[in-house]
């Protein structure tokens, strides 16, 4: 439980670790709220030779209207987002995804930022972002780029963030204090999610729905969006959830199992949401 | 006002909420001073035989001051179960084949901690891998054997598997299921932590441990030195619900570096190492088979169990046998059959877990319970009174050595059901079930009775009172986390009247203490306690003796004046007191005895659980536990209830969440904390504690144990409560832990088959 050795650099501006990732890209991690790196650090399943944190970042901690849309730093921790006032107005999903989010300490580290990231099958905050049609900001020594998260995952664990990329924000539309829904499943009450579905009223009055466990990356419930776009009733919408999935099996469940509860919690989800 | 039965505050609790416990790994003992840290390299493999092991790289790596292997290593190898097979012995480090996942194979020594775990990545171990025998079934079949040179993968087995022709003849209904009773780690919150040195020709060994004496014994006998060459000192024990029972093998390792490098050395292991280092417990692969009549008597029984040793076999190979001598519960049953095979396989060793082999028939009887009741038609709290132990029948033999004391348990179950208010939650059941509700009701019960103080009955104590007016009491028994200071301090409180704050327990040093047979089995207060009382009884009658001529009275005129802890003459108010401090001024004062009862207790209860399943799901969430928890007179409720209350925590738990899984290769699939189910507060409901003390005639205070009861009693009404909310549907059983996606799956078997 004692990682292999590293260094440890914390820049002090966002143009400093730009630059310094751009350097050292290849060999260094990033360290933001910790919680995912660490431990795999600590299990030494990763072993990287620079570690750049940049959890204490202030130019990463915003999260503020501007215009149609919420911008909120990558280093903005979960009990930023539960607390925030601007999001209980203006997006209220978000705060409730993330109370969902492990335990009082891992919600205090823990970053929006990382979790996006880290991509994360099982996790809450990609799954959400998709359901709200979000972006994810990227900067790197070129710049800076936008990429909408639905393009933003290619695999487990895997996205187009380039080594020399930070991400330095996420950017979600308003979409208000109603209209919204997550059911999660799990065993204990700070457990990863054994599927979860997450439920966004979009401005133009479309409704979103997206999934967690269901696939190597977040994924959305299409044939259910569309059944909903032609007026279905939401069970016979959500009896489509599980189409086009492809859910892991673990001891917590079988690919059928989670097939299941996809269309069990999306009925869930859809009533509370839209009902 | 007896301070026994009141609710005294624990003394130990003030050090623990300020400054916190000293723990073995945080011990600066000068005796440590200087001291290796030892890391173990643990096979990655179920079963390899090892080809060849380079250690040369890591003896090269920074800080480290020796790597060593079996072959270094002159410590006999041990047969941890002495009852075993005897070739199934256990190597301290592997020597020509690895047998589980985490066995010890090379030693790494360093300077500082953090150095041990990047030297221990350089130890190159060839292992050739071997078949791994996973399942119980391919363990019996033996087509690959652990230990080929014992020609059999059997430990120990006990009692023909067929109870001869005409067990269940006159039987009208016969009921049979397969039952598992799964594999848990013991998790407790402390891991496993030795510290010890070498010097003068003896060991003095810290470690993290529930009986100093035995372990000190243990250590002696596998070190190859006399007891009197050992000393053991027990510092705080985080918790060890009977996995710290003697000397883990890693123990011994550490005592024998310490000698062979002539420097102290400390070793702490992690959570992972724990979870697959650590003995498991449970692991009990069972078949039930209940016979009786339709008017709900119950004639004829069998227990058939197959239990996992693990890969070498330790005292989990001992408790099958505990488990069929309880496996009748609290019912009288004309005909009871029980028989065991205890298996090897690559898997870590199985030990004793909370309750140890109790639960294991407990679980077994009431699950036959329920399905018995379910084949006649009866309510299953009908089918339990018609079978109960009736109160004038005890004492009732259970074997030709033992008989339960005492016991009420009709009397437990239905005050148990009354207080859970059993016909309303039955009412509500069936209205919700009307309905068609998704959120169904489940009602479990359990009866249980189990055996306390069963290894063996007695304990010694001593007592002195100081000069200054303070109390000195030493036991045998080595708490840790259960109260021992505070309610061994009222039990001599209680005789002498000396403040509660004056007295010392001490324990858990084999030099202050020599003899003792520590704590676990729920035996310290029948056993330790006792000692006690009867210690300072034994010093009072001292005392009396010696203030007879200063007060110029008759012995048997002499009082102890308690609000001044002192021995006066009985009914005379100005007659002259002398305090036990006095004389212990002229003379040391100080009793030293031993306590045995020369048998073990049987407390008992029963427990109502309730549940609620969502039947779209199969999330089920324990909304309810009453549990009657009768263990004889109680000699502090705070104490008591706090035992029931981890108890029951635990026995949810195996219910309803923990399993240890191995995959086909014996890797373990649940060996961290972010996998294994290990509850929260938030998984469990408070719990309702119902009051009910009926005493033993073991012991002159009627006492009997606490420590395990409430995992006993309610795992299995938690377990079947589940069941009941589903049965209806079709569903008979479903094997613990009952996780969404099983009950899910036996609902829809169900349907499926109903079809
Ligand atoms: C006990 C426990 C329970 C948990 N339960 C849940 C849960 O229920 N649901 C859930 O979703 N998650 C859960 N998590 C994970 C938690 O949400 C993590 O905090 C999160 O996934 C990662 O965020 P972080 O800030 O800690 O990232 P870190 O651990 O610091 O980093 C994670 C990865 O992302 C990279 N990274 C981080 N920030 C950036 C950035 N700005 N740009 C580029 N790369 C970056 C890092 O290099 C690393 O590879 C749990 C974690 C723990 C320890």
């Amino acid at each position: 439980m004692i990682p292999v050795a590293f260094d440890y650099q914390r820049p002090q501006t966002l143009d400093e670790a730009v630059a310094l990732l751009a350097t050292r890209g290849e060999d260094a991690t990033v360290l933001a709220g910790g919680h995912s790196l660490l431990p795999v650090m600590k299990l030494r399943m990763a072993a990287p030779e620079l570690v750049i944190d940049i959890g204490r970042l202030a130019e990463l901690r915003h999260l503020r209207v501007e215009g149609d849309e919420i911008a909120i730093g990558a280093a903005t921790r979960y009990r930023d987002l539960v607390t925030s006032t601007v999001l209980a107005a203006e997006c209220a999903l978000l705060p409730a995804v993330a109370a969902t989010v492990g335990d009082p300490q891992v919600r205090h580290r823990g970053t929006l930022g990382g979790a996006i990231a880290h991509g994360d099958p099982a996790g809450d905050m990609p799954a959400a972002i998709l359901a709200l049609d979000g972006t994810v900001v990227l900067q790197g020594p070129n710049g800076r780029r936008s990429v909408p998260v639905a393009e933003f995952y290619t695999g487990l664990f895997s996205t187009v963030r380039e080594p020399d990329e930070l991400v330095v924000e996420i950017r979600v539309p308003r979409t208000g204090a109603t209209g919204w829904a997550y059911e999660k499943f799990t065993r204990r009450s700070n457990d990863w999610a054994i599927v979860a579905v997450a439920v966004a009223t979009m401005p133009s009055g479309a409704v979103n729905v997206a999934m967690v466990n269901m696939a190597g990356t977040p994924i959305r419930a299409t044939a259910t969006e569309a059944a909903l776009a032609e007026g279905k009733s939401i069970v016979d919408a959500a009896a489509l959830a599980a189409e086009g999935t492809n859910p892991p099996a673990d001891t917590h469940g079988t690919p059928e199992y989670r097939r299941h509860l996809a269309q069990v919690l999306t009925r869930r989800a859809l009533q509370t949401a839209i009902a | 006002m007896s301070i026994l039965g009141t609710r005294v505050h624990r003394v130990e609790d003030p050090a623990f909420l300020t400054k916190g416990g000293t723990y073995t790994d945080d011990l600066t003992d000068e005796r440590l001073a200087g001291a290796l840290h030892l890391t173990l390299v643990r096979s990655p493999i179920a079963h390899a035989t090892i080809t060849s092991i380079d250690t040369s790289a890591a003896k090269q790596a920074p800080g480290v001051v020796a790597v060593l292997t079996a072959a270094d290593c002159d410590l006999e190898p041990v047969l941890v179960f002495d009852r075993a097979n005897k070739k199934m012995v256990r190597p301290y480090l592997a020597t020509d084949r690895v047998r589980f996942v985490g066995e010890p194979v090379a030693a790494v020594l360093t300077e500082h901690p953090y150095q041990g775990e990047d030297a221990a990545e350089l130890v190159d171990v060839d292992y050739d891998p071997l078949p791994a025998v996973v399942d119980v079934e391919a363990a019996l079949n033996g087509e690959v054997l652990l230990f080929p040179e014992a020609g059999t993968n059997v430990a120990t087995a006990k009692g023909s598997a067929d109870p001869g022709a005409g067990f269940f003849a006159d039987c009208e209904v016969v009921v049979t299921k397969q039952i598992l009773n799964q594999r848990v780690a013991p998790a407790p919150l402390e891991t496993r932590a030795a510290a010890a040195a070498w010097d003068d020709g003896r060991y003095t060994v810290f470690c993290s441990n529930q009986n100093a004496q035995g372990t000190r014994d243990d250590l002696a006998e596998r070190l190859g030195v006399d007891v009197a060459d050992v000393h053991v000192i027990l510092p705080d024990v985080g918790g060890g619900f009977g996995a710290k029972i003697g000397a883990d093998p890693e123990y011994v390792l550490v005592a024998w570096l310490a000698r062979r490098l002539g420097r102290p050395v400390r070793w702490s292991e992690s959570r992972s190492e724990n979870m697959t280092g650590l003995v498991h417990g449970r692991a009990q692969h069972q078949t039930i088979t209940i016979g009786g009549d339709r008017d709900g008597t119950v004639k004829a029984y069998q227990l058939k169990i197959v239990g996992e040793a693990g890969a070498y076999p330790a005292f989990g190979a001992a408790l099958p046998n505990l488990t069929g001598m309880m496996a009748r519960g609290t019912y009288d049953i004309a005909r009871k059959h029980s028989s065991y095979v205890s298996v090897v396989t690559n898997t870590t060793p199985t030990g004793a877990y909370r309750g140890a082999g109790r639960p294991e028939a407990t679980q077994a009887i009431e699950r036959a319970m329920d399905l018995f009741a379910r084949a006649i038609g009866m309510d299953p709290a009908d089918v339990r009174r018609k079978n109960f132990i009736a109160p004038e029948q005890f004492p009732y033999e259970i074997t030709d050595e033992i008989s339960y004391d005492t016991g009420e348990y009709a009397k437990a179950l239905d005050l148990a059901l009354r207080s859970a208010g059993y016909e309303q939650l039955r009412a509500e059941q069936a209205r919700r079930r009307e309905r068609g509700d998704t959120k169904l009701l489940g009602i479990g019960l359990s009866s249980y009775v189990e055996i306390t103080a069963g290894g063996g009955a007695s304990e010694n104590g001593s007592v002195e009172v100081h000069p200054d007016g303070t109390v000195t009491v030493l036991t045998g028994s080595s708490p840790h986390g259960q109260g021992h200071a505070t309610a061994w301090a009222m039990l001599a409180h209680e005789q002498l009247g000396i403040p509660m704050e004056k007295i010392t327990v001490r324990h858990g040093d084999t030099d202050q203490i020599p003899e003792g047979a520590g704590t676990m089995g729920s035996r310290s207060l029948q056993t330790g306690g006792i000692a006690v009382h009867k210690a300072a009884g034994e010093l009072v009658e001292l005392a009396k003796q010696r203030a007879a001529d200063l007060l110029e009275a008759d012995v048997a005129d002499l009082v102890v004046d308690k609000d001044v802890a002192a021995i006066t003459v009985a009914g005379v108010p100005s007659a002259r007191k002398i305090t036990f401090a006095e004389l212990a001024a002229q003379e040391q004062l100080r009793v030293h005895t031993e306590w045995d009862a020369g048998k073990a207790t049987f407390p008992f209860g029963a427990h109502v659980a309730v549940v609620e399943v969502d039947a779209e799901t199969g999330k089920a969430a324990v909304q309810r536990i009453w549990a009657v928890d009768d263990a004889g007179p109680v000699l502090n409720p705070l104490l008591f209830d706090g035992q029931r209350h981890g108890g029951i925590a635990q026995g949810i738990a195996q219910a309803m969440l923990e399993e240890v899984t191995y995959d086909e290769d014996g890797q373990p699939l649940a060996a961290s904390f972010a996998d294994y189910g290990i509850p929260s507060a938030a998984e469990l409901p408070s719990f309702d504690l119902v009051g009910m003390e009926t005493p033993t005639d073991a012991n002159p205070l009627g006492y009997k144990g606490i420590g395990e009861a409430g995992t006993i009693g309610s795992c299995p009404a938690v377990q079947n409560a589940v069941i009941d909310a589903v049965a209806h549907l079709g569903v008979d059983h479903i094997d613990m832990p009952l996780t969404p996606v099983r009950v899910w799956t036996a609902i829809q078997q169900a349907a499926g088959g109903a079809k």
